[in-house]
C-alpha cells in the first residue's frame, strides 16, 4: 500500500483572541490517494481551521503535517508556497477569480508560477480542463460575464491545472443553488473515479457528504468519527 | 487600472512641471549670466594706481631694519598702461589654457555735439576679437563691426549718448580726452547693452583711433582681457599672472561674486519646486497603490493560496508602480518638452535685452535624465511600502472573512 497523500498527526491549534481556547485538539487523520473524503461538523467546530492547517497556509499549530510522506511542518513560507503550487489545488466557497483576466488566463495562473510547461502547452492544458468541466466555450470571456456556477467550475479548473496531488475545498458548494451544487459534486465524483484525483472537502451539507467515500466528523476541535458510513 | 492612470498622470504633471520650470529658469539664468559673463573677461589685467609697496626709506641700508612711518604717501605716477604689454600678450597667447587675449584702451572722455557736452568713456578695442570673445555683435543696433575695424575715424556710440545728443549714423561728433584737443569722429554704429549706465556713457572705436585720441603709442593698453578655455581656472591663473608679469589682475569670479549667488539661488529654487511636485506625485502613487492593495486583497489571497510567495506578490506590485513611474515619467518628459517649447514661443521683448524676442529656454538633456531618474526613484519608493504590505498579507484571514 502506498503512503497517504496527506497525513496529519496530533494537530493542535489555539486561538488567543479574545481568550485562549483550543480550536483543534490532537486531530490525526490521513487521506489515501484517490480517496474522496468529506469533513463535516457543526458551525464553529473547527473544520475550516483544520483545512487551513492542512493546506499549509496556516503554520501556527502543534503537531505534524506530511504531504506524500514528506514533512511540511517547520518549512519556510516560500517552500510551503512552492509545495502548494505544485501539489495542492484549492476550491473555496468564493471563486476568487481575478476580474482583470479572462477565464482562460485565470486557469493558467498557477501553471505560470510552476513553469513546468511552456506557454502554449499551459494554454492547451487549461483549455483541456475547461473542456472536462463543460465550459470550454466560456474560455475567452471575462469572469464577470459568467454565472455563479460557471465561475465555481472555472475555479475548479484552476485547481486542476498543475495536476495536484490533492484538491482541498472549503464549502465549495456553499454559495451555489441545488442544481449547481449537484453539478459541482458530479464533477468531483467524476474526477475521483476517472482520474483518481484525491479530494478533501469541508462541508456542512450532509447530503453532499453522504455521497463521498468517507466522512470525518469534527466536534469542538476533535475527531468524533471517521469512517465509511456514507455510501 | 483607472487609478494607475490617475497615478501616472500625477507623475506626468510632476515631471512636466519640473522640466518646464527648470528649462525656463536655467534659460533665464544663462541669459542673465550671458549678460554679464559673456561680456566680462575671465581675467582682466590692468595697472592700478596706488602707492609703491616699498618706500625709498626702506631701501636705505641704515633704516632697513627699523619700523619706518611715512606720512602723506602719494600714489606713484606710473600711468594706467599695462607695463611691457607686448611681451605679456605674446606670453598669454602661447599659454594653452588661454583662449585669446583682447587688448583694450579705455579712458574718460567728453563728447561734444553742438552745445551739448557729456562725460563718458571711450573704449578702443579690436572689434573682431571683441565680437568673437565677448559677443559684441549681440549689442549692435546699427552699424557693422568690420567697418569699425577698418575706419580711422569711426565711432560706435552707446544708445543713451546717441539719443541725448540726437545723433544718428553718419553724423559727426567731437570727442576729447582729459587735457587733449577735441577729435572729430564719425558715428558709424549704435550699441545697446541694456544697462542704462553703460549705454549713457560708453563708446567704442578701434584701438588705433583711441590711442591717437589719447596721444599714446600703439603698445599702450589699459586692459588686457583674457578669456580662458575653462572659466573655473580664472582665480588661480589671475594670481599666477599677477606674480609672473607683476601686474594687477581681477578674475571673473571675484568681480561677479554676487552674481553667482543669484544664479545659484534661482537654480536651487527650480530644483526645490520640481522636487516638491514630484514628492507630492509620489504620495499620490503611495495612496493609490495602498488603495489598490485593499481592493485587490482577494486577488492577493488567491495568488498566495495557489503558490505565489510573498516576494512574488511584492514583485507584482513593484512592477505596477514601476510601470506607473515609467509611463508617467516618459509622458511627463514629452509634455514638459512641449511646455518648454510653448514658453519658448511666448514673446518677451524688453529694452534691457535687445537681442531677445521670446522667453529663454534651456533644452538641456541633463534635466530630462534627472526628471526620468527622479520619477523612477519616487515611484519605486512610493511603491515599495505598499508592495511590502501586500507581501505580508495572510491569505487565511482574507479567505476566512468571505
Ligand atoms: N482568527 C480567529 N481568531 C479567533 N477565533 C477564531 C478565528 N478564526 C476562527 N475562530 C474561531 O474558531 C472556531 C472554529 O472556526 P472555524 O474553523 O471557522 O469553524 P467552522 O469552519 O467549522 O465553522 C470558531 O469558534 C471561530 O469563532
Ligand atoms: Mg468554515
Amino acid at each position: 500500500m502506498s503512503q497517504p497523500a496527506l497525513e496529519a498527526r496530533n494537530i493542535t491549534r489555539y486561538f488567543h483572541d479574545p481568550v485562549t481556547f483550543r480550536v483543534l485538539d490532537q486531530v490525526s487523520m490521513s487521506v489515501a490517494r484517490g480517496e474522496f473524503v468529506s469533513v463535516i461538523g457543526k458551525s464553529g467546530s473547527g473544520k475550516s481551521t483544520l483545512l487551513y492547517v492542512l493546506s499549509t497556509m496556516d503554520t501556527d499549530y502543534e503537531g505534524e503535517l506530511l504531504l506524500d510522506g514528506s514533512r511540511l511542518t517547520g518549512r519556510s513560507g516560500s517552500e510551503l508556497a512552492a509545495a502548494r503550487n505544485e501539489h495542492i489545488g484549492f476550491v473555496f466557497q468564493f471563486h476568487y477569480l481575478l476580474s482583470e483576466f479572462s477565464v482562460l488566463d485565470n486557469v493558467m495562473i498557477p501553471a505560470q508560477k510552476l513553469q513546468r510547461y511552456g506557454p502554449a502547452e499551459v494554454s492547451k492544458r487549461a483549455m483541456e480542463r475547461l473542456d472536462w468541466l463543460g465550459i470550454a466555450d466560456q474560455a475567452y470571456k471575462m469572469p464577470n460575464q459568467l454565472s455563479g456556477g460557471q465561475k465555481q467550475r472555472v475555479a475548479i479548473a484552476r485547481a486542476l491545472i498543475n495536476d495536484p496531488l490533492i484538491i482541498m475545498g472549503d464549502e465549495p458548494t456553499g454559495n451555489l443553488d441545488q442544481k449547481n451544487s449537484d453539478i459541482v459534486f458530479d464533477i468531483f465524483r467524476r474526477l475521483t473515479r476517472e482520474q483518481g484525483q484525491t479530494m478533501l472537502v469541508v462541508t456542512h451539507d450532509g447530503d453532499f457528504a453522504r455521497r463521498t467515500d468517507r466522512i470525518i466528523e469534527l466536534e469542538d476541535g476533535r475527531v468524533i468519527s471517521d469512517g465509511y458510513e456514507g455510501r | 487600472m483607472k487609478q494607475s492612470l490617475v497615478a501616472a498622470t500625477g507623475v506626468l504633471f510632476g515631471i512636466a512641471s519640473f522640466i518646464a520650470l527648470i528649462s525656463f529658469m536655467t534659460g533665464l539664468n544663462q541669459l542673465l549670466d550671458g549678460l554679464v559673463m559673456n561680456r566680462s573677461p575671465h581675467i582682466r589685467i590692468y595697472n592700478e594706481i596706488r602707492p609703491s609697496d616699498e618706500q625709498p626709506i626702506e631701501r636705505a641700508g641704515e633704516y632697513a631694519e627699523s619700523q619706518n612711518f611715512v606720512r602723506s604717501v602719494r600714489p606713484r605716477e606710473t600711468g594706467q598702461a599695462v607695463r611691457n604689454s607686448a611681451a605679456v600678450i605674446e606670453a598669454l597667447r602661447k599659454d594653452p589654457r588661454v583662449m585669446d587675449v583682447a587688448p583694450k584702451v579705455s579712458a574718460p572722455v567728453f563728447y561734444f555735439s553742438g552745445s551739448t557736452q557729456i562725460a563718458g568713456q571711450i573704449n578702443g578695442v579690436e572689434p573682431l576679437i571683441e565680437k568673437h570673445l565677448f559677443a559684441l555683435q549681440d549689442y549692435v543696433m546699427e552699424g557693422d563691426l568690420r567697418e569699425l575695424k577698418n575706419s580711422s575715424n569711426g565711432i560706435f556710440l552707446g544708445k543713451g549718448i546717441a539719443d541725448k545728443m540726437m545723433l544718428q549714423c553718419g553724423d559727426i561728433i567731437q570727442v576729447s580726452a582729459a587735457g587733449g584737443d577735441p577729435f572729430v569722429l564719425k558715428v558709424i554704429g549704435i550699441l545697446q547693452f541694456g544697462l542704462a549706465d553703460v549705454d549713457d556713457s560708453q563708446s567704442y572705436t578701434n584701438l588705433r583711433t583711441a590711442q591717437q585720441l589719447l596721444g599714446v603709442s600703439s603698445s599702450y593698453f589699459t586692459d588686457l582681457q583674457v578669456k580662458l578655455h575653462d572659466i573655473s581656472l580664472a582665480p588661480a591663473l589671475a594670481r599666477e599672472y599677477a606674480q609672473q608679469f607683476r601686474v594687477d589682475t581681477l578674475d571673473i569670479q571675484t568681480a561677479n561674486a554676487q552674481f553667482e549667488t543669484g544664479t545659484t539661488v534661482r537654480t536651487i529654487i527650480s530644483y526645490a519646486v520640481g522636487i516638491t511636485l514630484l514628492i507630492v506625485a509620489g504620495f499620490g502613487i503611495y495612496n493609490i497603490l495602498n488603495m489598490l492593495i485593499y481592493e485587490k486583497m482577494d486577488s492577493i489571497a488567491i495568488l498566495k493560496a495557489t503558490g505565489f510567495s510573498g516576494s512574488d506578490v511584492q514583485r507584482i506590485f513593484l512592477s505596477i508602480s514601476t510601470m506607473i513611474g515609467v509611463s508617467g515619467g516618459i509622458a511627463g518628459l514629452v509634455v514638459g518638452y512641449g511646455l518648454s517649447a510653448v514658453i519658448d514661443q511666448v514673446p518677451f521683448e524688453t529694452q534691457a535685452l535687445p537681442t531677445i524676442r521670446t522667453f529663454p529656454v534651456n533644452y538641456n538633456m541633463t534635466y530630462y535624465i534627472i526628471g526620468m531618474l527622479f520619477s523612477l526613484v519616487t515611484t519605486y519608493i512610493a511603491g515599495i511600502f505598499p508592495a511590502r504590505k501586500a507581501a505580508r498579507i495572510d491569505p487565511v484571514i482574507i479567505i476566512r472573512g468571505k
